[in-house]
């Protein structure tokens, strides 16, 4: 086993089992920072897999922004659900049930494509700086990827503009100065 | 080297547990976290793809972007609906919000 199996193996099994705390702990809070665990492990993993520039997003996105979004709304909405009674619906068991199946049938899914069970990658060819320099060109570039771009660019904007309108307090609430 | 698989074999077990975590958990908040995990599945499995069938390719990498976008507005308005509907039912838990249900 080569140093750099061992390490895909350590980080493969922390966030496994992050993510397994972060859908069975009780406590919502702790959730949410196991959850943070889980997003920095897949950071990692971009890592292993050259993709430097993803890596780095998903710590500013995810682990920045998501996640303490998350964190913030727990805390907003904690006076009634403050992490008693049951955290699992009565149909928790079914749930279990089609999850391990479903990674079951994947697996037995992947045990037929031979050529994906031992592939390893091709040597790279660019470096690091070519590979982000051909990403952030090909995201502008008239010919390939600037539809998708601008698209995830309005997308953003509606959803901002969403949230806010949605998470508004009430007019009456306003006008009054109770705010929540 | 790593072999393909064991990044796929990787997503397919975060992708089933998110998912245990949107059809298991009573909490709203928890389902969108559930969520997010599986969107971080399928994340692993394009770059996986991308780096070991077409690195010369960059889209996959661009796929992968579009994907953090997708989950960052769905984190944004999911939230928010969650806080608005705390507001008005003083719950969070989705069983609860049966307005609609048949």
């Amino acid at each position: 086993m080569t140093p750099v199996q061992g390490l895909f193996l350590v980080t493969a099994l922390a966030a496994v089992l992050s993510a397994i705390m972060v859908v069975t702990s009780p406590r919502l809070v702790h959730a949410a920072l196991w959850l943070i665990v889980t997003l920095a492990a897949v950071a990692v993993l971009f890592i292993l897999l050259d993709a430097a520039f993803l890596a780095m997003v998903q710590i500013v996105v995810y682990i920045g922004a998501i996640a303490i979004l998350i964190i913030f709304t727990v805390m907003l909405t904690r006076r009634v659900m403050a992490d008693t009674g049951p955290q699992m619906n009565r149909l928790w068991w079914l749930a279990a049930f089609i999850g391990l199946v479903l990674f079951g049938a994947l697996v037995a899914l992947l045990a037929q494509m031979p050529s994906w069970w031992t592939a390893t990658p091709p040597a790279a060819t660019e470096s690091f700086e070519l590979i982000v320099q051909d990403l952030g060109l090909s995201l502008v570039d008239l010919d390939r990827y600037i539809i998708p771009f601008e698209v995830a660019s309005v997308l953003l904007l509606a959803a901002l503009i969403g949230s806010i309108v949605l998470a508004r307090p009430p007019a009456d609430d306003l006008e009054t100065g109770e705010g929540e | 080297m790593i072999p393909l698989s064991w990044y796929l074999i990787l997503a397919a077990a975060l992708f089933c547990i998110g998912m245990y975590g949107v059809l298991g958990r009573r909490n709203a908040i928890a389902i969108l976290m559930g969520i997010e995990l599986m969107l971080n599945a399928v994340n692993i499995n394009l770059v996986a793809f991308w780096r070991y069938l077409s690195p010369q390719v960059i889209g996959g990498q661009v796929f992968t972007i579009i994907v953090f976008a997708v989950a960052a507005s769905e984190a944004a308005v999911g939230l928010a609906l969650i806080i608005s509907i705390y507001r008005q039912r003083s719950t969070v838990i989705a069983e609860e919000v049966d307005l609609m249900k048949w």
